[in-house]
């Protein structure tokens, strides 16, 4: 069996056990719309102006808070029933386990944002229904479930478990906000292309960087 | 159990007292007054040898958790860990150091206590960083993994103050570059007393590294006592 073919084995599982289920997607959907309606309570969003002022940072916001969650729920399900011993038992190299976990949840984050965006545009009236947003949407996703997967793994297997794994992963994880909220304005204000791509880089770059920290660490946190 | 020879800390201890007192005699009043800022007070800007140097010092706290994390790892030695904490714990307090001064300055020379510019913001983030990494530690129990998470945790966070640094440099700034491309804000005299600073902080940094290894040394000791009187 190939590397691979081990991790979208791994990816498999998790998919075949969020069909059964519906936990995770129902809850991050649920939650990221949560935050949406919240946003609109705190902000009072009238006039169009206003609204594609707010709008990066809300859409930013509701996907960063989903993400969490949906990582949260990632490891700590694995952990419960005692299925990470028997992931990490299986024949496959740990960083095989990193890969397909990190898919799933991408898979996953991915998803709801795909679902969030038409949604968004309905609410607010303002159309983000746009491929260069997607182009940023699955970039920016990348690089926060990359590096989010890696402290997911880790915050799991501590006493604090899904209150810790914000407080680890927000700092690390803000230069993707900052990027993927700089672009997003970029689009929605109709700049070219050549003037949202500087973003673009920086989000390629850390898309690269943390996935690549987390294959080099992955197996220090969760052997025995 | 053996005991530890440690006349070089107290040495040390000494040495880092008599250099600070001179830092602030020179930060005080051997300085010659800025002339560029002259509107907000010749007195308000002394604050900068200390600032820059407490900032100074809160970085390199991280980068030495970031190498005693790496060392931690490939050796699996828990005097790396030691290391690794320590910093980290240090670094800690000059972070917060480096904000409350900051913000001292901030309120006569800018008229606000904070503004969410380049370097202010990556201080906050990195003083949230070590905020998180004590966290960490405190909540796992099993110390071997205790130190395989924080050295991870202490990589990771170390990596991401390049790409935070850029990210916010990108998003905007407003603090005074004191060496910029125009040659900057110091003059000579301002210098020497900038780069004593400096070094006088570096050498209290060592100072309380050595304490604080100390210190977890001795609560290892009496841990393996512990063990040895139960067991």
């Amino acid at each position: 069996m190939s590397y691979l073919r081990k991790i979208l084995a791994i990816v498999w599982k998790d998919i075949v056990a969020e069909l059964r289920t519906k936990e995770m997607f129902s809850a991050m959907f649920v939650f990221a719309v949560l935050v949406i309606v919240i946003f609109n309570f705190a902000f009072e969003l009238r006039g169009v102006d206003r609204v594609r002022e707010a709008t990066p940072g809300i859409l930013w916001v509701s996907f960063t808070f989903a993400g969490v969650l949906g990582l949260n729920r990632a490891f700590v399900l694995e952990k419960d029933r005692g299925c990470l011993e028997g992931l990490l038992l299986a024949p496959v190299d740990h960083t095989a386990v990193y890969f397909g976990k990190m898919i799933s949840t991408l898979l996953f984050m991915l998803l709801v944002e795909v679902v969030i965006l038409p949604v968004f545009t309905i609410f607010y009236g303002i159309n983000l229904l746009n491929l260069r947003l997607v182009l940023i949407v699955v970039l920016g996703t990348l690089g926060f479930a990359g590096v989010g997967t890696l402290l997911s793994a880790m915050t799991a297997q501590t006493r604090a478990r899904e209150v810790l794994l914000p407080i680890l992963l927000l700092p690390v994880a803000a230069p993707v906000l900052i990027f993927a909220v700089k672009a997003t304005a970029g689009v929605l204000d109709g700049l070219p292309l050549s003037d949202i791509a500087r973003w673009l880089q920086m989000l390629v770059a850390f898309d690269v960087i943390f996935p690549a920290v987390a294959f080099m660490t992955f197996d220090y946190v969760v052997k025995e | 159990m053996k005991r530890r020879n440690d006349t070089w800390l107290v040495a040390l201890t000494a040495v880092s007292a008599v250099l600070i007192l001179v830092a602030l005699y020179l930060a005080l009043v051997g300085a010659p007054k800025a002339v560029m800022q002259s509107e907000i007070g010749p007195i308000v800007q002394r604050i900068i040898y200390f600032h820059i140097a407490t900032a100074w010092v809160g970085f390199l706290a991280f980068f030495v958790t970031f190498l005693g994390g790496v060392a931690y790892l490939r050796t699996q030695a828990r005097r790396w860990d030691i290391v690794a904490l320590s910093s980290a714990e240090i670094g800690t307090v000059f972070m917060l150091g480096v904000l409350v001064s900051g913000s001292i300055w901030a309120k006569p020379a800018w008229g606000v206590w904070w503004v969410w510019d380049e370097r202010l913001t990556i201080s906050l983030i990195q003083f949230l960083v070590y905020v998180g990494y004590l966290m960490l530690r405190s909540t796992v129990d099993d110390p071997t993994r205790r130190a395989r998470f924080a050295a991870v945790y202490g990589i990771v966070a170390f990596i991401s103050v390049p790409i935070n640094f850029i990210a916010i440099r990108l998003w905007r700034s407003q603090h005074p570059l004191m060496f910029g491309s125009e040659g900057g804000g110091l003059g000579p005299g301002m210098m020497f007393a900038f780069f004593f600073c400096l070094i006088t902080f570096t050498v209290w940094y060592v100072t309380l590294m050595g304490h604080r290894i100390c210190l977890e040394r001795l609560r290892d000791d009496v841990e393996e006592l512990k063990q040895r009187v139960i067991g």
